[in-house]
């Protein structure tokens, strides 16, 4: 329960909105975010049942462009970027060169010579300056735009409806968006969009990009339109909670410099059959080393949940044989759940472990993750 | 509900209603709202002896873990079985019915007042 103030805080261009929606703020990698408007349960609950409005503007947003921006990527990033269709988005990993993760990201492709990379808001600088050198080799220009551009999600099942009755936001084809594909679109005639189904909450929903100066009006107008249809403004705690259950990573917690791609479960975003040499490859190739742990999803009964850096056994035995990296009472299956990283011996579907919370050990099962799936429409 | 401005308070945000040699204990609003929405309250045990600062109970959220703290030695007479039953009582009515326990103590230690406590957090 202890404050602390960033000597530099930084603030959203919807601070002002946030403030007069009654906002609480977290410190997120020096900026002062919504961390909840009224309640996290609530917010989660609006975003399974039918749409939350979250800012994310404090993501980095860096520009690849020129003749040779696809092989620089190829190159850069550990998928095949230059496979990606103009319009498709792709979920991609900054690697190091000794194998860890620099970052994890989504790249869009929005030209044939036109890259949006979006980078976590703690590794803006460094994925910005890996870039820029990785790519220097190349024919193309690197671009830090993330202070130009703002990021509003539109996260649950009506998503769509609301989206697609917001006045003034001109979207061709919205309808027939597909999953990881992104549409330019105008907001107010004179105001470029970018809208993708994107997301981070495992639901259906929609990311837009924008000018900060216009993040406000955009905000307000799905606000308002999406009231009546339960949309409400949703804050970083309920993000944690949702991205969880769809048991998606986070930078910091599931995944860092110390991981490798193999053990976070991520072995297919690297490809190593892509031609050519990228970052990251060759440590790739060997593997992380032999016994390490990899990510399992856990679940327990009770209410009692495994948090952040508590400890996995596989039973009386002193030495723990993993860490959690993420873990709540989830709100929307009632049980505890987490992620947890475990030694390999551990990892099996149906496996009996241990959580020590706080002292008492409370049984858990391996469980393959995601913890929560949408019913598919 | 208990009215705020007689209440007494400690540091670590929790609220104390002194009746004769009883103490309810409680956490406050501001320690509520920084929590978030509690899904699980942990209780010391009816007759339990509790010593001034030491952890008898932890109060978590979806976020977080808040520990509950003793304000005072003594014995526990009580604990409020309906927020172990509805932890968003400590939510929606912290100073009410999200009391959490009753200790029958000897002395009571110096607390702070709801001046100096509004102080602390700023308010």
């Amino acid at each position: 329960m202890t404050e602390t103030t960033a000597t530099e805080e930084r603030f959203s261009p919807l601070h002002r909105v946030h403030v007069d929606a009654g906002a609480s703020f977290t410190d997120f990698a020096g900026w002062q975010m919504p961390v909840r408007y009224s309640s996290d349960l609530a917010e989660h609950h609006a975003v399974r049942t039918a749409a939350g409005l979250f800012d994310l503007s404090h993501m980095g947003e860096i520009v690849v462009l020129g003749p040779e921006a696809a092989d620089a990527l190829d190159y850069a990033l550990a998928g095949k970027i230059s496979g990606v269709a103009t319009g498709q988005a792709k979920y991609s990993l900054l690697l190091a060169r000794e194998g860890g993760i620099i970052d994890d990201l989504v790249v869009y492709r929005t030209g044939d010579d036109r890259f949006l990379v979006v980078a976590n808001a703690s590794n803006r600088e460094v994925v910005a300056r890996e870039l820029l050198e990785r790519c220097s080799p190349f024919e193309c220009e690197v671009f830090d735009e993330s202070d130009d551009i703002a990021l509003v999600a539109i996260q649950g099942p009506k998503s769509f409806e609301i989206l697609s009755q917001v006045p003034g936001l001109d979207v061709d084809g919205l309808a027939d968006l597909k999953y990881y594909w992104s549409h330019p679109g105008r907001f107010l005639h004179a105001h470029e969009v970018l809208v993708a189904r994107t997301g981070y909450t495992g639901e259906d929903g929609f990311e837009l990009y924008v000018a900060p100066d216009v993040a406000p009006l955009l905000w307000e107008a799905i606000i308002d339109t999406g009231a009546g249809s339960g949309l409400v403004p949703a804050g970083l705690a309920s993000r944690d909670t949702l991205r969880l259950e769809a048991g998606m990573p986070l930078y910091g917690h599931e995944l860092g410099l110390g991981t490798f791609p193999a053990q976070a479960g991520l072995g297919r975003v690297v490809n190593l059959k892509k031609e050519g040499d990228f970052v990251g490859r060759e440590a790739a190739e060997a593997g992380p080393q032999s016994g390490a742990r990899v990510l399992v999803g856990l679940v327990a009964e009770g209410k009692r949940a495994g948090r952040a850096d508590y400890l996995v056994f596989s039973g009386e035995a002193d030495e723990a044989i993993g860490i959690i990296t993420s873990g709540a009472l989830s709100p929307t299956l009632g049980y505890p759940v987490a992620m947890a990283y475990v030694d390999p011996a551990f990892a099996s579907d149906g496996g009996q472990l241990f959580i020590d919370v706080r002292g008492t050990r409370i049984p858990a099962s391996v469980v393959s993750l995601p913890f929560y799936k949408r019913e598919s429409n | 509900m208990a009215d705020k401005t007689t209440l007494k308070y400690t540091a670590e945000h929790e609220w104390v209603l002194v009746d004769g040699t009883t103490a309810t204990v409680g956490i406050t609003a501001y320690a509520a709202e920084k929590l978030g929405d509690v899904v699980f309250v942990d209780l010391p045990d009816v007759g339990a002896t509790v010593a001034e600062g030491k952890v008898v109970g932890e109060i978590e959220s979806t976020k977080s873990v808040g520990e509950l703290f003793a304000p005072v030695n003594g014995t526990v007479l009580e604990a409020n079985d309906a927020v172990v039953a509805s932890p968003e009582l400590v939510n929606t009515d912290p100073f009410g019915e999200g009391w959490l326990i009753k200790v029958e103590f000897e002395s009571l230690p110096e607390l702070m007042s709801f001046d100096e406590y509004s102080k602390l957090v700023g308010e």
